[in-house]
Order: structure tokens, then sequence, then C-alpha cells
């Protein structure tokens, strides 16, 4: 079906050409906008080439501390960032792969009415739970802690749900196999299963990352000091209504590498990321 | 080196269904058993309860003297070559073969030693490092096979292993699957649904159907005196010529009344099925007037398959289909009268409830 008349090539290059454009252009926009200085962006109309406050900028936000949310840093924001999305990408998967091999490879009492709790949480979203979550959080101490961050955005019955899927389509005689081959149900699963389900732990972890990189009313709830916050979180605080107040060249800074660590995590994982979508290597 | 045996295993899966009805079988060091049945006979479950990974309802399996109902299929000492080879897909071949043997913490030079010691025998040594997808069907049975050898175990298992590969292949393999295990002597169960496998390999041949065992015994014996009509139809190709006799004549009479045999051919009152082997049927010709057969029967020839060094005569005999073979040059055009005649000694017969008289 590849058409390689040279008309249609141009065709089909023009309207992707289009497609980035549309989706490309605001990003770069607000990377213009995080080089000029705050005067220039307030004094419209904003420049399309990048201005000479690249450095300057940067080292600001980053280092310097911003004073709309109490001097923190995007060095300190970033690092929230991060802990937080790769605590909620490792521990949804540690959680989800070790409910899903008791429920497909175990037989226990109750083996089904557990993974149909597991499965209605899913008709439940943070947003539906999130008082009563909120009010645990607030009895365990855990407000402004990374536990409190983290820990109610763990629990996951879609990654569950996959991993089961997964592995049910492991062949019966492989786990005989490995049986009669000596392997216990441990060592069945560290030698045999993680090893067979790499690919889909790899999506997984992109796809629970950028959930939680770019969670925001959990987030908003349990932090109150600035320290403590996301940078998607201090975004919003750096944001204010009188738009004098508000610090556009380190809010547009703050964008820009606000969206580095996902695009990084997608591209260095791409290969394992695309392999566990398409294929599951039998 | 061990003997293995079943002392009555039944099976009775939850819901009541008998898959193994009472088996007794005791198979001498070193012997290859074969179980051969039609699918859902129960062989592969036996096979499965003597792995372990099955539980016995009652009964004894019993390796070398040890009773071995409780113990996993690990401690069990058995090595098991699985139908669709289970191999691990992300290890090695070396690593496929070495994984039981770490499991048991086996020192890594022994481990090492054995595993390439299977790879000479098996041909696989060059393929050490690669992974079972990158190997063909044969390969791969091979590396199934050396998983099973490098453990050295008291009986080797085989879950049908050859069902998926080509015909020509599958003649290869079952020659050197014979030859592997005569050479290393391990006693061995072995199952299949094909019966010229069956006959080619078993030095115990056991035919099963319906969870019950029919027939035990070495394949010539089971193949000339098949104690029942399933193992009559079932063991030999093209299968026996099983005819209908009419009830309480005690001579060869079909149902529809034509009489096949000579005046001295008679037999017990509760005869009411004959069987003859299409080998054991021959071509009478009018001018033969030297030994006479015990039996005869006139046929029209509905077809004719020639296969090189033998042929095979399709004919009706009133309601009953046969089949004869012939050497392979016999010119009959379909629709010819012959007579074929048969000797007393090759006639099967069988009682109403299709046991060998």
């Amino acid at each position: 079906m590849i058409d390689n008349r040279p008309s249609r090539r141009i065709i089909a290059h023009t309207v992707l050409l289009i497609g980035v454009f549309i989706i490309a252009f605001p990003i770069y926009y607000t990377f213009v906008a995080s080089t000029h200085s705050l005067q220039t962006i307030l004094r419209p109309p904003l420049p399309l080439i990048p201005g000479g406050h690249f450095l300057e900028n940067y080292t600001t936000a980053l280092f310097g501390g911003i004073g709309r949310i109490g001097g923190v840093g995007v060095d300190r924001l970033l690092w929230n960032s991060t802990i937080v999305a790769v605590l909620i990408a490792v521990g949804k998967i540690f959680i989800s792969i070790l409910s899903a091999y008791a429920v497909v490879f175990f037989r226990f009492p109750l083996r089904m009415t557990f993974f149909w709790l597991i499965f209605i949480t899913l008709m439940l979203p943070v947003e539906v739970r999130i008082l009563p979550t909120y009010k645990v959080m607030v009895d365990f101490g855990l407000i402004d802690t990374y536990a409190g961050l983290t820990l109610p955005l763990m629990a996951s019955a879609t990654a569950t749900l996959l991993f089961r899927q997964f592995f049910m389509t492991i062949p019966g005689e492989l786990v005989e196999a490995a049986r009669v081959d000596g392997a216990g149900p441990w060592r069945f699963f560290k030698d045999i299963l993680l090893p067979l389900s790499k690919t889909n732990i790899a999506a997984l972890f992109v796809i629970q990352f950028i959930y939680g990189w770019t969670q925001y009313l959990w987030p908003l709830l349990v932090t109150n000091r600035n320290d403590m916050g996301t940078i998607v979180i201090a975004l919003r605080k750096m944001i204010s209504f009188a738009d004098a107040d508000t610090e556009w060249h380190l809010v547009m800074v703050t964008c820009i590498l606000a969206i580095l660590p996902p695009i990084l995590v997608v591209v260095l994982m791409q290969r394992w990321f695309v392999r566990g979508l398409v294929e599951t290597e039998k | 080196m061990a003997t293995l045996d079943l002392k009555n295993v039944r099976k009775v899966y939850a819901g009541a269904v008998e898959a193994v009805k009472k088996v007794d079988l005791a198979i001498p060091d070193g012997a290859l058993c074969v179980l051969v049945g039609p699918s859902g006979c129960g062989k592969s479950t036996l096979l499965r309860m003597i792995a372990g990974l099955e539980s016995i309802t009652e009964g004894e399996i019993v390796i070398d003297g040890r009773v071995v109902n409780d113990l996993g299929p690990a401690e069990r000492d058995i090595a098991m070559v699985f139908q669709n080879y289970a191999l691990y897909p992300h290890m090695s071949v070396y690593d496929n073969m070495a994984y039981g043997l770490r499991n048991r913490r086996m020192a890594k030079p022994e481990i090492d030693r054995r595993v390439r010691e299977a790879a000479a025998t098996l041909e696989l040594a060059h393929l050490l490092a690669r992974r079972p997808r990158e190997l063909s069907g044969g390969q791969r049975q091979r590396v199934a096979m050396g998983r099973a050898i490098v453990r050295n175990p008291k009986v080797f298992l085989f879950d049908e292993p050859l069902s998926n590969l080509d015909a020509k292949l599958r003649g290869q393999m079952r020659v050197e699957i014979k030859n592997l295990q005569r050479s290393l002597g391990v006693t061995s169960v072995y199952v299949t649904h094909d019966q010229l496998e069956a006959m080619t390999l078993a030095d115990i041949l056991v035919v099963m159907n319906g969870g019950n065992v029919e027939q035990i015994g070495a394949p010539l014996e089971i193949y000339e005196k098949p104690a029942s009509l399933f193992v009559a139809s079932f063991i030999g190709a093209p299968p026996m010529n099983l005819l209908a006799l009419k009830p309480g004549e005690g001579r060869p009479v079909l149902v529809d009344g034509t009489t096949i045999g000579g005046e001295g051919l008679s037999f017990s009152k509760e005869a009411a099925t004959l069987g003859i082997r299409p080998e054991n049927l021959f071509l009478v010709t009018g001018d033969s007037n030297g030994s006479r057969p015990d039996a005869t029967l006139d046929i029209v020839v509905q077809a004719i398959e020639p296969v090189g060094a033998e042929s095979f005569i399709y004919g009706d005999a009133g309601k009953e289909r046969l089949v004869i073979r012939v050497a392979g040059k016999t010119v009959v055009e379909p629709g010819a009268k012959i007579r074929v005649g048969a000797n007393a000694a090759d006639l099967h017969i069988f009682d109403e409830a299709g046991k060998r008289i």
C-alpha cells in the first residue's frame, strides 16, 4: 500500500508538516518567551525569535528561587516532581505485577472476588474518593510528605489488568516446565515472568511516569509548603490574577523545564515502550 | 536407573469425570513404555500424574521403589519433554538446559560439563548461544530433549513430543529418540496418539481408551493378538477389516447370510465380529488348485490405491467394506468381482462386548 508518486508524497508531507506546526508552535513560542525579559513579554507583540535573556532567566529560575512561591528554586520543584513520578510509576508496577501474579497463577479462596475488588476501583478515580483519602492522609500525618503525595495514586487496577492479561497468554506448559525444573513460585516469578514482562513494564513505566508528573488536584490538596510542591503546582502558584505581578519570563522557563523530563523518559524508553505496546516476546 | 510402577491409579476430576480408571502397570528398568490412544483417552492425564503435575485420586505411583504420590514434580527425579517444547523464550539454549540444574544448586563446572555433553550428543553445540525463536522446530525439539537429558533423571516423560513436526522430521526424530533412550538406558514413558509412532518406539505398548487400559504388551504381540475390538481397529494401518457375524451360528456366517468359511471352520457361539488384517487377505484365482484357503469371500472392487511397494484394494462384500493389501503391481479394475481368501490362523474373533475369543 505504499504509494511512491511524488505528488502524493508532497501532499502527505504538507499535511504532516501542518500537523507538526500546530502542535509544536505553542511550545516553540513558550521557549521564545522564556528567553526574553519580563518587559518585552508584557509589551506586545512578542517577537518570534528568541531573545538574549536565556542564561539570565534560566539561572534565576533554576537556582535563584522564585519570589512568588517563597523563593523555592525550580531545581527543587524538578526534584520533587521526579521523586513523585518515579515513586508512583515504580510503586504501581510493583503492586500490580504482584497482584496480577497472585490472581493468575495461584488458586486461593475468593480469588475472583479479590480480582473484582481490584477491578471496581477502576470506576473510582482519585477525584471521587478524594475527601476520605485526604482525611486518611491527615490522620497519618502525611501532609507535605512524599508518601502523602504518592501512596494514594499507586493502587492501580489498570496496570493489574494489563499484567493479568499478559500473564494469561503465558502457556501452561511453560509454567509446568519450570515446575519440573524445580523453580518454586518466587524463582518462577524472578527468572521467567519478570524477564518476559520487561517490555510491558517499560511501557507502563512511561505511561505512569507521565501520569504522576502531570498530577494536579491531589498534589494541590496534600501539600502546603512551597518546597514540597511539584512543578505543576508551582506553575499554578506562580501565576497571579493581576497580570503585572506575574513573572511571566520565569513562568515560561518553568514550563519548558517541566516538559523536559517526560520527553526525556519517552525518548529514552521509546524502543521498549513501542515494543511493549505492539508485541509480546514469546 | 529405575523401575516405574503404577498401582490401581485413578483420576477423578471435580464434577466426577473419571479420566483414568484403575491403571496397573509395571515398567522395568530401562524400558520405553508408550501410552497410545485417541484424544481424551486419559493417556496425557496419566503421564501428568506420573510427572506430579496432576494429583492422584487413588492408587500409588512408585518410582524406583519409592512412593512419589506426595512429592512435587521437581522432587520425583523425572524429566519431561512437552508437546510445544515449553522452552524459556528469553533464555539461550545453554541457559534453557542449565536452568533446572542451577535450581538444584549444582556446581558450575558440573553444569557446564553436562550441558556441553548433552549438546554434543544432540548436535546442538554450535547453537548454545541462540534463543529458542532463532531455532527450527527440530532444533527446538532437541533442546527440549537436552533439557531432560542433562538432569540425568530416573524417568523420562514424553508428552506427544513429535506432533508439531512435519512428517519427514518426525520419522527422523523418532529414530533419534529411540536410539538416545536405548543408549542412555533411562526408563521412559511416551504418550502419543499416532499408532505408527507407538508401534515403532515401544518396548511395552499400552493401548488406552476412555480412561481404561485396553491392552498391555509388546507391540507385535498386541498387533497379532488384539485383546479387544478397539485395539484391533486402533493398531495397524490401514485398520483391520471387521465383519459383523450372524449371532448364535458358531460358524462364519455374515449378517446378510453369506457363509464365508469352509466346513472345517467353526467357533464359539458368542462370536459377534470377525476381524481380518488387510495383509492377511489374498486374491484367490480360479485356477489355483493348490492349498485352499480356509475362508473365502466374494467382493466387488470399489477403488484401488497403489502406493508403490503395495496397493490397497477397497471392495464391498454385501454391506461390509473391506481393505486388502496386495503386492504393488497387482492389476484390478474398479467394478471387477474378485474372490479373496484367508487362513483360519489369521482370523480374529470377538464377542458381543468386543472382547477377543
